[in-house]
């Protein structure tokens, strides 16, 4: 079956001949109207229209949109915060970076629209440290729009005043976390918060009620105002609503970024046909969906069970190729759709290997207030590079297994999770790999790529 | 501490964005690292002073976040992406051209002082990997053909400089 077209609506102007970031490109291709449509309505007009839309954060969770602004505390008198997370880190997602650099007004349309219906009054983006770029052009952008009114007082000539400031974190994954990335506004190191009982919506920023949404979600808020809910939801497929946008990295012959209607597109149209497959003389031997931290497919393995399709289930067996590209479809079959990142290793990869350098990555990363996670990201990183570089054993996989299962459900975010899914999927899909390293080493080229 | 006077100003500035002046410690770190190069022990009682804190809430922030350094750093700063996608692509064959290139090891300055080298954790642009960030400058498909290339270049700015 032929891939369906791409259906840009956040990407609609990325790489456009033409198109520049500053304001009076964006007002010239209609910018701003669905902002001053928006404040002229109902503010909980807006909200039902993200509740019907069934738009899911594009984080990496999926958590519903309009739920998530649904659970503010609206009655404790305090101020409501808006928080944009452009602390774009997970690897193998760079959707984010492009929307900042090339369409930073589109995203400050959705922050101020989403920022009206929770009466918002202060916002903050945090954008993380390796924007340095990103951060000016979001600064000249609301400079921008506050001039012409669309930031700051009095909007659109409006009662409703809401400003916009830019944070820039500094270098720690963890600030991608939503209450690590609270703390870390405070002034603090990220050490993400206890919860429950309290969320964000309750007791987040100064412990006020607080939002945290994705950058992508933003834009497509904008789509929704414009649109209203019932039109977004039926782009995609229903209960994954609107597009996704990919981001293809690793070995494929064109990596990138592609949006597509959620769950219309499967992995194998998405790397074969979008992507032009796999390298010269070259064979795909396995991917991870969603950012490094979801759990990897292997390629040749199947998956089978039933599915809800309408009212009816209906019997499943896909091959990794055959997997609709949505939150429901990946998440029943072991993995998750995440943050959109999808990362592609072909048959020169050593799982051994690139599983030490995902180690290596997450035991950086651990903010280091729990002790599974802070120790387990760390024995794990030790273990896979002393596979690679030192000596391996035989017994490093049973070893290796022993220290993920104790992470996960025992830390206070789900970092512990993040980091302890590339481990355990990695030894459920390639443990054979593991288990022959010892021998495998022996035949290594000299000159072959490193990985860690 | 001897802060350029336009550094002063954007951080007086800045603490009016939060309700609470602590929320200004990252930028203030950002803002006295871009002057100053480093955070000096000197940054950390200052900011400290400014916004009301004791040293030690200053101090924890500075050993958090890895882009805050204590120590001054080369005239160019090499960050080359470490993580899957870039390696995947070469990034580890990068970054041993640059420390070939500038005769240093990753995370050391460069004997001439020219340089600083440095793995770092996903830089997001995993689509046109091996990716290197240089001072503010996001380049693409580092391989170690431009590698060579772009540590030519930097040498012939130190070269004309002197």
């Amino acid at each position: 079956m032929p891939a369906p077209q791409q259906t840009r609506i956040i990407f609609k102007h990325i790489d456009e001949p033409g198109y520049s970031n500053d304001i009076g490109c964006y007002v010239r291709h209609g910018g701003y109207e669905v902002l001053k449509k928006a404040v002229t309505r109902p503010p909980q007009e807006l909200i039902d229209e993200v509740k019907k839309s069934g738009l899911r954060g594009r984080g990496g969770a999926g958590f519903p949109c309009g739920v998530k602004w649904g659970l503010v505390d609206r009655k404790s008198g305090k101020p409501i915060y808006l928080i944009v997370n452009a602390d774009e880190s997970e690897p193998g997602t760079f959707k984010d970076r492009y929307i900042i650099h090339q369409d930073p007004h589109q995203l400050i349309e959705g922050t101020m629209i989403s920022c009206f219906a929770n009466n918002v009054q202060q916002a903050y983006i945090y954008i993380r440290g390796e924007f340095p770029h990103g951060a000016r052009i979001l600064e000249k952008a609301l400079a921008e729009a506050r001039a012409a009114g669309f930031v700051g007082k009095n909007i659109c000539g409006t009662n409703y005043s809401c400003d916009i400031f830019v944070h820039r974190g500094a270098g720690a994954y963890i600030c991608g976390e939503e209450t690590g990335l609270i703390e870390s506004l405070e002034g603090k190191r990220a050490n993400p918060r206890i919860k429950p009982p309290y969320f964000p919506a309750v007791l987040g920023l100064y412990q006020c009620p607080t939002i945290v949404n994705n950058v992508e979600t933003l834009c497509h808020v904008k789509y929704i105002a414009e649109h209203g809910g019932e039109a977004f939801a039926k782009i995609g497929t229903p209960n994954n609503t609107g597009t996704r946008v990919f981001c293809v990295s690793g070995h494929v012959q064109r990596p990138g970024y592609y949006e597509f209607p959620a769950g219309t597109i499967t992995l194998g149209q998405l790397l074969h046909e979008i992507c032009g497959g796999p390298l010269p003389g070259r064979t795909f031997k396995a991917v991870i969906p969603g950012g490094s931290s979801a759990k990897i497919l292997r390629f040749g393995e199947r998956f089978k069970g039933k599915r809800k399709v309408g009212a009816d289930l209906v019997d499943y067996d896909w091959g990794v190729e055959d997997v609709p590209m949505d939150f429901d479809s990946l998440g029943m079959i072991g993995t998750m759709g995440g943050s959109g990142g999808v990362i592609v290793m072909d048959d020169s990869v050593n799982m051994v290997e690139a599983l030490a350098n995902i180690n290596a990555f997450y035991s950086h990363e651990s903010c280091g207030q729990c002790t599974p996670c802070r120790e387990g990201s760390l024995w794990m990183k030790k273990i896979t590079t002393r596979m690679v570089h030192g000596q391996a054993r035989a017994e490093d996989a049973a070893l290796l297994k022993g220290v993920a299962d104790q992470i996960p459900g025992r830390t206070i975010c789900a970092f512990g999770e993040a980091c302890s899914w590339p481990t355990q999927s990695f030894l459920a899909k390639f443990g054979d790999e593991f288990r022959q390293y010892p021998e495998t080493k022996k035949t290594k080229a000299a000159d072959s790529r490193a990985l860690v | 501490m001897n802060l350029k006077a336009e550094t002063l100003s954007r951080i007086d500035e800045v603490i009016t964005h939060y309700p609470v002046k602590r929320s200004a410690t990252l930028p203030l770190l950002h803002l006295i690292q871009e002057d100053v190069g480093h955070i000096p022990e000197e940054a950390i009682t200052w900011i400290a002073d400014k916004l009301g804190l004791e040293p030690i809430n200053v101090y924890e922030v500075v050993t958090f976040y890895p882009m805050f350094r204590r120590k001054p750093i080369g005239r160019r700063h090499i960050k080359v992406c470490r993580t899957l996608s870039c390696a995947l692509l070469g990034g580890y064959k990068t970054c041993a051209t640059f420390e070939k290139e500038f005769n240093t090891h990753c995370g050391e300055v460069s004997p001439d002082g020219e340089v600083t080298v440095e793995f770092v954790e996903c830089l997001a642009s995993c689509g046109t990997a091996p990716v290197v960030l240089i001072d503010d400058d996001l380049h693409e498909k580092v391989d170690e053909a431009k590698a060579k290339q772009i540590s030519d270049q930097i040498k012939a700015e130190a070269k004309a400089r002197k």
